[in-house]
């Protein structure tokens, strides 16, 4: 119980169960959809952000520039990026709960069923689970 | 949270009675809930994540609790006071840098770790060398931002008691950290977490009081308030331009584009954030306590905005200089101005509410640092590392409280000795540090199947000590009049903040570490990483 990473030993699923998941066509779908989201979407936001703070710093004339009242560019910039945050959380949520969970469940529940299937194969005393 | 006070908050010292009773009403109300929370720990799993039964909501307050410190609180509220539109593009970072936070850290972190980060990054790795470099980085990070808000709590809690002279800032100090230890030995997580929800719905609570009272006086017209904002700060239309405060020189441009970086790929390598991700059963637990925390922060955020520009036009910049150089009691005032003034009773209690939130807020992050670099000394250094996992489970918890007692008598220690330390440049360090030294390594670990051993000791230790090392050659440490050591000059390095430069080298370091060592990387642990990050297969 004391190192950290779940011992390998007391898992039931074998170490090559991983390899073998990874390798399989689910996975590589799951990955697909999580990397294809998460990691444009994450260079997307840090340019967003670093352009506004480009812009603050020196493009002081376009910034200043009023819109309405006393509300100028640079508010407007300042509130989008909050809008924008937001927004992006909602978006990876939404992808997160409709493509990304079902896929992860239905993997975990495959890994999670081996051993029991193995030992019911061998029917030896099923194992257990393996989450908790 | 700069700078040094000069009078006490005005009219503060006459209602120190009430100000001091609702804070003493807040610490009993808190520790009571902490010795509950405390007798239902029974084994490691309560102790250090609360036995991972708080719900998505319950955590994300408690994260907002943990992250929006006294320096957000009364720092960015006095930044936009004095500085107008710098402050609020200062307080933009801190809550773009949670997408980072729930895109790529905070599932996977939640799937395959346990207690600390370096469960995460030791995972795939030769366990002792990564978690010693790692449980390292945990520490100096949570040290470098627990003294920023120790000299901040100290100088803060004085001045808003109205208490003079060295004597009465030092016994804040060791109230502050005699109770934050009383929270991480007595309730672990389940206490702490407790404690960061109360703190963070007084925090959302006041700061909403507040910032409609302000809206209300303006008739609910921004425009409005920023224009009397902008004429009661002197400096006309400027006031709502940026520059005031970065836009001074092109050096102090970089340093604030060096301070953007840090901040926005800080938040997602603080360890006492990342410890937060194993109070909940799931990682769709995590992502929703990420998506409640940006909610939360960015809301409060947004009403610092009123808080600010409506301390500028209806307190004033003199009269908030007057109190303290650096603004940190521009809130605190603009809670008496719209209570109803000086000297009125409705004034006196929101001064006395609002000083109390202050206080609240410190504790509470105090706290929650307190108990993540005890957890990671007492799970990694010592567990794994000097006892080669053979400490039980009841030792080792053991080993975290007495860590806590002596991290806790550390800080008050420096707290007290260090007051003249940048408390602004400290917590800009921390930020610095997580994303050089811990953002990089738990990326690689991540995402990179070549990633090895080496590659997380060149990027965690030499993303330590450049970011570590710049600062020290900095103007913050000599070389300038605002320096700690004014009168010495061996800075070389332009810039307060290392983040251009120490961030960079963090990730190229890591890449280079992993390509020129002879090791290769295990297919076999990343597949199983992997597998579990994505999918939460074998979570604990």
């Amino acid at each position: 119980m004391d190192t950290a990473p779940p011992p390998p030993q007391a898992s039931p699923p074998e170490p090559n169960v991983y390899a073998e998941v990874q390798a399989g066509a689910e996975f590589g779908a799951l990955r697909r959809s999580f990397r294809g989201f998460a990691f444009p979407l994450t260079v997307g936001f840090i340019a967003w952000y670093m352009l506004y703070v480009l812009l603050s710093n020196y493009a002081g004339g376009l910034m200043g520039t009023t819109v309405v009242g006393n509300i100028n560019v640079a508010f407007v910039l300042g509130l989008l990026q909050f809008a924008t945050t937001f927004g992006i959380a909602w978006l990876y949520s939404r992808h997160a709960g409709a493509k990304l969970d079902p896929r992860a469940e239905a993997i975990k529940a495959d890994i999670e069923g081996r051993p029991a299937r193995a030992a019911a194969e061998k029917a030896a005393p099923a194992g257990k689970g393996g989450a908790a | 949270m700069t700078g040094t006070m000069q009078l006490a908050a005005e009219g503060a010292s006459d209602h120190r009675g009430l100000i001091i009773g609702l804070f003493g009403a807040f610490v009993v109300a808190t520790l009571a809930i902490t010795v509950w929370a405390g007798r239902q720990n029974k084994d490691a799993d309560d102790y250090y994540a609360g036995g991972r039964s708080f719900t998505g909501f319950q955590n994300g307050l408690a994260i907002s609790g943990d992250y929006m410190s006294a320096a957000s609180f009364l720092g960015i509220a006095g930044a936009i006071a004095l500085y107008g539109y710098d402050g609020f593009l200062y307080s933009i970072g801190f809550l773009v840098a949670w997408l980072v936070a729930l895109l790529l850290v905070a599932e996977p972190l939640r799937n395959s770790g346990r207690f600390t980060m370096a469960d995460v990054l030791a995972y795939r790795m030769r366990q002792r060398p990564v978690r010693t470099a790692a449980g390292t980085s945990t520490i100096v990070v949570s040290i470098f931002y627990l003294l920023a808000q120790m000299v901040g709590a100290g100088t803060l809690v004085a001045l808003l008691l109205g208490i003079d002279g060295e004597a009465g800032r030092r016994w804040v100090v060791v109230g502050v950290g005699i109770v934050m230890v009383l929270y991480v030995t007595v309730g672990g997580m389940k206490g702490t977490t407790w404690v960061q929800m109360i703190k963070a719905v007084l925090l959302i609570a006041g700061t909403l009081l507040i910032t409609v009272l302000v809206l209300n006086k303006f008739g609910w017209n921004i425009s409005a308030l920023l224009g009397a904002a902008a004429e009661s700060s002197g400096k006309g239309t400027a006031y709502l331009e940026p520059g005031l405060k970065y836009g001074i020189s092109d050096l102090s441009k970089l340093d604030f584009i060096s301070l953007a970086v840090a901040l926005v790929l800080g938040t997602a390598g603080l360890p006492h954030i990342l410890v937060r991700f194993y109070t909940v059963p799931t990682a769709k637990a995590a992502r929703k306590s990420v998506n409640w925390a940006i909610g939360i922060i960015g809301a409060f955020y947004l009403m610092t905005i009123a808080l600010g520009f409506g301390a500028a036009a209806l307190v004033g910049p003199d009269k908030i200089i007057a109190s303290n150089a650096a603004g940190n009691t521009a809130a605190p005032l603009l809670a008496e101005a719209v209570g109803g003034g000086p000297g009125s009773t409705g004034g006196a209690i929101l001064l006395a509410v609002i000083s109390a939130v202050a206080f609240a807020t410190i504790l509470a992050v105090v706290a929650g640092l307190t108990l993540a670099s005890s957890a990671s000394f007492a799970h990694d250094l010592w567990a794994n590392v000097i006892r080669k996992g053979k400490a039980s489970e009841k030792e080792e918890v053991l080993t975290a409280k007495i860590a806590a007692i002596a991290i806790g008598a550390v800080s008050i220690v420096l707290g007290i000795f260090a007051d003249k330390l940048n408390t602004a440049a400290l917590v800009a360090l921390a930020f610095a540090v997580a994303a050089s030294a811990n953002l990089p390594t738990i990326l690689y670990s991540l995402f990179w199947k070549r990633f090895t051993t080496s590659g997380a000791l060149w990027s965690i230790y030499g993303g330590l000590a450049s970011s570590v090392l710049l600062v020290v050659f900095s103007p913050v440490l000599s070389g300038s009049e605002t320096s700690l050591f004014p009168d010495s000059d061996f800075a070389f390095f332009p810039l307060s903040n290392p983040g251009l430069v120490s961030i960079p080298l963090g990730f190229l370091l890591g890449w280079l570490g992993t390509v020129v060592s002879k090791e290769k990387a295990d297919p076999a642990k990343f597949a199983e990483m992997e597998v579990r990050s994505l999918t939460g297969a074998g979570a604990h």
